[in-house]
């Protein structure tokens, strides 16, 4: 591609098959077909305010991210991402038009075939995700709350969904696979879904007692604790009509959807820098980019995967783009010219073929293991990475481990935790309802490490979900000493 | 094969239905800082948004999350001197969190407000719904001036559609007449010269015959002067034009004696940009005059009539007085359009209300347009009330009413805006 100012469609799409063949044929990347759309800036801010889908219901949060993020932008405070990627079939990939050629270049490279070979080759994605049917699910579920604003009112609606993103967190079923989901099936099985439901339910809250059968209903319902809320709320909450149980249901498939991405942020991120990367340099081999084009390029790359020390005053966090790149980057180093210590450490791979190898990464792990997997002594050196236990019972913070022989396997336990939701987000679960007496709703929160929630925002929450039961609800905490006690309850 | 798709001219504007989501959701907030932005705005500055705070906490979305306490690791890139062992000291709570938004954990940064930028016609629209306005009303005041093309001479530029013809073929003509002047004369002579050549005996067939042939040629010379010429041309020109091009003059009179506390102000400012916004809709320039009262009245700035306090009792004749009085020396009646707006909580000296109600009825109502009177959250109607009654059965243009809150003001000029409905729907369309 030649060095100028201003892009053009032909000049992409030139480049673009340079890409995709080296993609293909040399690196055996296995993607989606791709569609690139060229968007402006608005366009961009609104993608990205309605959380990252092309179409999505209307709702006011949305409004209140994008005049966020217009107001950030506009003052010139951030800057929008050079790309948005959905994980569909085919794989749209938006670019921002102010991008300079390099950048698209760039862009194309990372998201049309980094991104889109992890969405269609990772085991989370395929679990939990249908590409072939987000896009018309989501006009299914665009139009569906469309149509219940209109007959129900634009207020109840609005309501509901606030109450379901109060629990959106809690929305995934964590180890049971959810069927596909298609816009064909879900239209058509939609009106047999309600009439169904709407008869469990009235089985489940049967009034009448049935005299001469001595009840051999276990008392305990549900009888495992339940940890997906809004399933639960689908299926069991009494008071909802058939339509707002539709509605829980959209949110709970659109939570689930996004389910991979949370815990692929890492590998997801390093996969496609490590492409981008990778894929570049080789268009600069075989001479279809130039020195100019180069330099350019490393300074994007290199302000993606900068990392600040800990004590920077802009320090955010580990980059995700750096770690994940850089493990990637690593594992390809072990398998080309391993050393002693990667012999020792990872006797699997060292010295195997690396294509082969980091295939292998990308498709069987997601955050947590791939960094309990892969993160090696050498990486961890280069980092200078450093455990710090934070008791707030004790004026000081604590160095546990640091960039040595007794470190590694410490750091590298604690950075997995770090990526691993289940210890990230906190443990809850609906208890049990009291389905003889008042109706009762009973959420158990059991601590880990002693970390209590937050209960400023748990009194907002609790209403949120005493409006989606419509019973009383209570939310107990298990003690140290394994007594339970109930911290709060609505109304 | 990738498909490359350009998107740029399609698809905008699809977050406005989340952004007017968001004005609806947070409208008590929002309308709470369109109340304040128009007490700190001057009447006339109401052409722009405004930036409007709301508290972060009541636009938050909860969910379940941690609160502080407990134990937790944290991994951090880039240790310099640490070893396993060493303790460090606990930044204060804010920078606690700050180094603690490890892996994605959203913590808050700072309690700061949510800021956002509110335009200039969502603004009108809370400013409207506050005081409660009727939909046609609103659509009414909010559109721009009304704009006509007016002719405005003829110009040598212009599109073919525009051509003046009358003008085109005057200039043709005496372009024509001009530019064949000398070649008209030189004809004429020769011509001459031909008469006495032919008259000659004997006749000099040489001298004619070169003759015949100049006037040949000059007649030739004289026909091909184009019957028109693109520097003929001329068209119509037209411009915009605001209509009506009237001008009015706003009388704003208040009572500043001690009872009219902030509260009071507040609703008669309201009530004077509702009478401001009705007269830019209907008059191309207007003046606005501030008159305020206790026992003398005075005219002063915008900034003196609204904030600065004075005390005393209450003379409410000196406002009408000085009005009549600016009315007759600055304000010639056949060329100004003149609306009063008076606002006072009712308090007058009783043997000064008759008084009020003679400089009205004489000196007052005859000139104006409009005269509208609020009290503003009276005890009880006192005489000056009783009076003015006496005047509204007199005079159709003059309005009075008592205002507890915004929504009673529309009230007070309703009247005004019946009438001009009325008539612009009357008007037939040009």
């Amino acid at each position: 591609m030649k060095q100028s100012v201003d892009w053009t469609i032909e000049g992409l799409s030139e480049i673009d098959q340079a890409i995709a063949r080296l993609a293909k044929e040399k690196y055996h990347l296995d993607t989606y077909p791709n569609q690139i759309e060229i968007i402006n800036a608005e366009q961009m801010i609104t993608v990205y305010s309605s959380s990252g889908l092309p179409l999505n219901y209307p709702h006011w949060s949305f409004g209140k991210q994008f005049l966020q993020v217009e107001k950030l932008y506009q003052r010139g405070q951030m800057g929008l991402a050079y790309e948005l990627v959905i994980n569909s079939n085919p794989c749209i990939t938006y670019l921002m038009e102010e991008n300079t050629p390099v950048m698209q270049t760039l862009v194309i490279a990372h998201a049309c075939y980094g991104h889109n070979a992890f969405f269609k080759g990772n085991y989370l994605f395929k679990a939990w995700t249908d590409a072939d049917a987000i896009v018309d699910y989501m006009l299914f579920a665009k139009r569906y709350i469309h149509c219940c604003e209109e007959k129900y009112g634009q207020e109840r609606v609005e309501s509901l969904i606030d109450a379901c993103h109060a629990i959106i967190n809690q929305g995934v079923d964590k180890y049971r696979r959810p069927p596909k989901l298609s816009l064909h099936e879900e239209s058509e099985r939609q009106a047999e879904r309600e009439a169904y439901i709407q008869s469990q339910i009235n089985t489940l809250w049967r009034t009448l007692p049935q005299k001469n059968k001595p009840s051999r209903e276990p008392d305990q319902f549900p009888l495992e604790p339940e940890e997906n809320f809004l399933y639960f709320f689908e299926k069991n909450a009494p008071l909802l009509e058939s339509w707002e149980r539709e509605i829980v249901r959209i949110i709970r498939k659109i939570s689930q959807y996004f389910y991979p991405q949370r815990q692929t942020k890492v590998m997801n991120e390093g996969w496609a820098t490590f492409w981008h990367y990778t894929l570049i340099h080789d268009l600069y081999r075989s001479g279809i980019v130039d020195d100019a084009f180069m330099l350019e390029f490393y300074h994007h790359h290199t302000n993606v995967i900068y990392q600040l020390p800990y004590n920077s005053p802009y320090f955010y966090g580990i980059n995700p783009y750096t770690l994940g790149f850089s493990i990637f980057k690593d594992i390809r180093r072990i398998c080309e010219s391993p050393t002693k210590e990667d012999r020792q450490w990872f006797p699997d791979f060292a010295g195997k073929d690396w294509l082969e190898t980091i295939h292998f990464a990308m498709k069987n792990f997601k955050d947590e293991s791939f960094i309990a997997q892969f993160l090696s002594p050498a990486l961890i050196r280069e980092l200078k990475l450093f455990n710090i236990i934070d008791d707030q019972s004790k004026p000081y913070f604590e160095v546990n481990a640091i960039h040595n022989d007794e470190g590694y396997r410490k750091i590298r336990e604690a950075l997995s935790q770090q990526y691993d939701l289940s210890i990230q987000e906190p443990n809850i679960q609906i208890y049990r309802v009291n389905r003889r007496g008042d109706r009762s709703l009973t959420i158990r929160y059991t601590p880990h490490a002693k970390r209590p929630l937050d209960t400023d925002t748990l009194d907002q929450v609790i209403k949120h979900i005493h409006a989606l039961w419509g019973f009383q609800v209570k939310i107990e905490e298990v003690q140290e000493d394994g007594s339970v006690q109930v911290i709060k309850q609505c109304p | 094969m990738s498909r490359f798709i350009d998107r740029r001219s399609q698809n905008r504007h699809q977050s406005v239905v989340n952004r007017q989501r968001f004005i609806q959701r947070f409208k008590k907030q929002i309308q709470k800082s369109v109340s304040q932005a128009i007490g700190k705005r001057s009447i006339q500055d109401l052409n722009r948004g405004e930036d409007i705070q709301i508290p972060k906490k009541d636009l938050s979305e909860p969910k379940f999350r941690f609160g502080l306490g407990g134990i937790r690791q944290m991994i951090l890139p880039g240790n310099k001197a640490f070893v396993p062992g060493d303790h460090i000291k606990r930044p204060d709570q804010s920078n606690t969190q700050g180094a603690g938004s490890s892996s994605g954990n959203h913590t808050e940064g700072s309690e700061d407000d949510f800021v956002f930028q509110l335009n200039n016609e969502e603004f009108l629209n809370i400013f409207f719904d506050d005081l409660a306005l009727p939909n046609l009303v609103k659509t009414q005041i909010k559109k721009n001036k009304q704009q006509e093309l007016v002719r405005a001479g003829v110009s040598s530029v212009g599109n073919p559609a525009n051509i003046h013809v009358v003008h085109s073929l005057r200039n043709a003509l005496s372009r024509r007449i001009a530019s064949g002047q000398s070649l008209r004369k030189k004809l004429a002579s020769l011509e001459a010269l031909l008469k006495i050549e032919q008259l000659k005996k004997p006749k000099n067939t040489i001298q004619i015959d070169s003759l015949k042939k100049e006037i040949e040629v000059l007649k030739k010379r004289i026909k091909k002067i184009p019957f028109i010429d693109p520097t003929d041309l001329k068209y119509k020109v037209k411009v915009l034009e605001s209509k009506p091009t009237n001008q009015a003059v706003m009388f704003c009179l208040m009572d500043v004696s001690g009872s009219m506390d902030e509260q009071k102000k507040e609703l008669a400012k309201k009530f004077f940009i509702l009478l401001y916004l009705f007269l830019r809709k209907n008059y191309q320039t207007i003046d606005l005059i501030f008159i305020r009262h206790h026992t003398t009245a005075k005219e002063v700035n915008e900034q003196d009539f609204f904030y600065s306090r004075e005390t005393g009792g209450t003379v409410v004749s000196s406002a009408l007085e000085l009005m009549s009085h600016i009315i007759k020396t600055r304000y010639n009646n056949e060329d100004w359009n003149i609306y009063g707006a008076q606002a006072s909580d009712g308090d007058n000296w009783n043997n000064d209300s008759p008084k009020c109600r003679d400089i009205l009825i004489h000196e007052i109502m005859p000139y104006t347009q409009y005269f509208a009177y609020i009290e503003i959250m009276p005890r009880s109607h006192q005489s000056l009330w009783e009076l003015y009654l006496e005047i509204k059965k007199k005079y159709p243009h003059f309005a009075m009413q008592t205002i507890h809150n915004p929504q009673d003001i529309y009230l007070a000029l309703r009247a005004l805006f019946k009438k001009s409905i009325g008539t612009t729907q009357a008007r037939p369309q040009a």
